[in-house]
């Protein structure tokens, strides 16, 4: 287990060292010239020389890489001052260095995402188990349809109606912000209420449908013939036999739904203009502040890494036969 | 040795009570007259109700996006004509519709756009016209690779698929939404220099590229498995027996047993394209001014959501059914191309 654990990090690690050079080669060596991209139109001859400085691109390119490389572990100095030791870079558009950014962004989205989590997963396997429990009744049927056309929903779109209906024309909430937890617990929780609602509905309707349909591949399923036929009752063979085996593929798609969004839930930050690690990564490509995009790809890459470590791990949890193996 | 399934072809004309050999009429006798897979398809398909009316909408869709200057010229208004700024009455001091439901009328069918004060219809037929086009350029473009890719690793086996296989690895790495949003201006780079005013066709490209880049390896994967389940058939080993060349055995045995997974994952596949499209457009990093977007109006929707509320409607509700369409019809395809799979 230990091993297989083992194994599959340092396969992270390779990846992640792919994903660092793919993205910093085609950043600072396809254009002609990266700081006319960081500086765009209108750029004068000095600020170009300024951007050159600072990001260092008077180098070859395999030593600026090498020099990122490094900095990521042992810290850099830039004209501007020192980086310590994870430094991603220097953004200059921000006057700090990029990791710090992504620090303070961080625990926006992750107070998104942990919250629109916990409420997809167990309304949608809510649902969708019971959807299966009653295959065929009008409550399958309702669920269904109804997460048919939610999962067919958009945030951007859901998210204005949620806040007209909630916010502009009744008044029952505040417009959504974010407020760290340790500071008001109560405020957090009123201030991300809509973008957890928004947020969860989109997917809630995915984990119906797809808790629904292995489940009922699970119920016909020998073992679960076979604990019928010994006479267990069928909540018990339910719960403890089918609903164990339908578990894996919803943890698969769990995990990656949380890496993602744990790198950044874009378009719902984006909507309700939460300042997160998406909302960053859209002002930086705006701004074309080619450092802080370059860290916060890493840093994502590295979020849906981790979750699929995390998902072998669960694995190995739910169903012994990987543990064996 | 274990008694395998028939193949696809042979499988296709066993007795489900709605393939049932016609009797041929006129001949002496009764002869038996089989049906070819695709016109068992097309029967069971005509029988789903649901499937023919998604079917239908979303044809409607690709119409209204194909004849879009057609509509323009009928109805008498282009995208960017800015009709506020024209007649004065449209727009009140604020830049909203004077009209009720967002300046509804029988001149403005869907109303007007705040700000610019543009026909709101005429937008939304050509943003379905440019999102739906770049979303179909980019699902046949994934939708060849993956096929190309899957099939390759699958067939091949070996070193190639292992290869293959690390490549589409490192490709799901990728923070897909993110990296659509960082690369677009590195790729519009790619053609143009910073310096100067990007053309909307290097946008286009530039979204068709990234799209296609990270969008084919979930049929890649799907791809190689049939493949691999295939490859060790007994019809395969037959042709490969009978001396035929890798390429016949590819294009003859193995493509049109991939024929089903392939266009329904397609279905699945296109209303993703074109909502990662509308996606980045809203986001900023799509289509710009003042080429209509669908995906764009959105993002002026949630500006003025307060106080013209309508605006959003008939870009959201359009996009609903669309997708909710798509979603239906490629349910319906699996259900009619192999009704075994049952939901």
């Amino acid at each position: 287990m230990l091993q297989f654990l083992l194994r599959r990090s340092i396969g992270a690690v390779v990846i992640l060292i792919l994903i660092s050079a793919f993205t910093f080669f085609l950043f600072f060596s396809i254009p002609q010239d990266p700081a006319l991209l960081a500086c765009g139109k209108n750029c004068t001859p000095d600020a170009i020389k300024i951007i050159h400085q600072n990001l260092g691109l008077d180098k070859p390119v395999p030593v600026q890489y090498w020099n990122f490389m490094v900095g990521i572990f042992a810290g850099r100095d830039f004209a501007v001052g020192h980086c310590s030791a994870p430094c991603f870079g220097y953004s200059f558009a921000n006057n700090q260095p990029v990791w710090n950014t992504i620090v303070d962004r961080f625990p926006t989205t992750l107070s998104l995402t942990v919250g629109g989590a916990f409420v997809f997963l167990l309304v949608g396997l809510g649902t969708g188990m019971l959807a299966a429990w009653k295959r065929g009744t009008a409550v399958d049927k309702t669920f269904s349809s109804v997460s048919l056309v939610l999962s067919s929903m958009q945030i951007y779109f859901l998210g204005p109606i949620v806040l007209g209906l909630l916010v502009y024309s009744t008044d029952i909430l505040s417009s959504p912000k974010y407020v760290p937890f340790t500071e008001n617990p109560g405020q957090w929780f009123v201030g991300l209420l809509i973008p957890w609602i928004v947020l969860s509905v989109i997917f809630t309707a995915n984990y119906t449908r797809m808790s629904r349909s292995t489940m009922i591949e699970q119920l016909q399923e020998e073992h679960v013939r076979t604990a019928k036929a010994k006479g267990m009752s069928s909540r018990y063979v339910f719960f403890r036999y089918a609903w164990r085996g339908s578990l894996i593929p919803i943890v698969t798609i769990f995990g990656m739904d949380l890496g993602s969004l744990f790198g950044g839930a874009i378009i719902t930050e984006q909507t309700f203009s939460l300042a997160g690690i998406g909302r960053l990564a859209v002002e930086s490509v705006i701004k074309t502040d080619l450092p802080m995009i370059m860290g916060v790809m890493l840093f994502s890459a590295f979020m849906i890494l981790l979750f699929n470590i995390i998902v072998d791990a669960a694995y190995a949890w739910i169903d012994p036969r990987v543990r064996l193996s | 040795m274990t008694v395998s399934p028939q193949p696809a072809s042979v499988r296709t004309l066993d007795t489900e009570p709605d393939t049932e050999p016609v009797l041929n009429k006129g001949g002496q006798g009764s002869e038996l007259v089989g049906r070819s897979p695709g016109q068992l398809m097309w029967r069971r398909f005509k029988r789903d109700r649901t499937g023919m009316v998604s079917a239908v909408v979303v044809l409607m869709f690709f119409v209204v996006g194909l004849l879009a200057p057609v509509i323009s010229w009928l109805y008498g208004k282009d995208p960017y004509t800015l009709y506020g700024q024209e007649s004065l009455d449209l727009l009140d001091d604020f830049s909203f519709p004077t009209g009720k439901f967002g300046g509804m009328s029988g001149e403005h069918w869907f109303g007007i756009e705040p700000g610019l004060g543009r026909d709101i219809f005429i937008q939304l037929v050509y943003g379905i016209r440019n999102s739906l086009l770049i979303g179909l350029a980019v699902t046949a473009a994934t939708v060849v690779t993956g096929i190309l890719v899957g099939v390759t690793a699958g067939y091949m086996g070996g070193k190639t698929d292992y290869w293959l296989g690390r490549l589409i690895d490192f490709l799901l790495a990728f923070p897909s939404t993110l990296f659509f949003v960082a690369f677009m201006p590195v790729v519009v780079a790619l053609f143009v220099s910073p310096e100067d005013e990007t053309p909307t066709y290097v946008r286009v490209l530039a979204l068709f590229l990234v799209l296609w880049f990270l969008g084919w390896m979930g049929l890649a994967r799907l791809m190689r498995g049939e493949t691999l389940s295939l490859r060790e058939r007994e019809f395969i080993e037959a042709a490969k027996v009978s001396g035929a060349p890798p390429w016949r055995i590819i294009r003859k045995e193995l493509l049109p047993n991939l024929v089903t997974p392939i266009l329904v994952q397609s279905t699945y596949m296109l209303p993703a394209a074109v909502t990662a499209e509308a996606g980045l457009s809203f986001l900023g990093v799509g289509l710009l001014e003042p080429t209509p977007d669908w995906g764009r109006m959105f993002a002026l929707a949630g500006k003025v959501y307060e106080n013209d509320p309508t605006y959003m409607f008939f870009p959201g509700v359009a996009m609903v059914i669309f997708v909710v369409c798509f979603n239906l019809l490629g349910d319906s395809l699996r259900d009619a191309f192999d009704p075994k799979a049952g939901r």
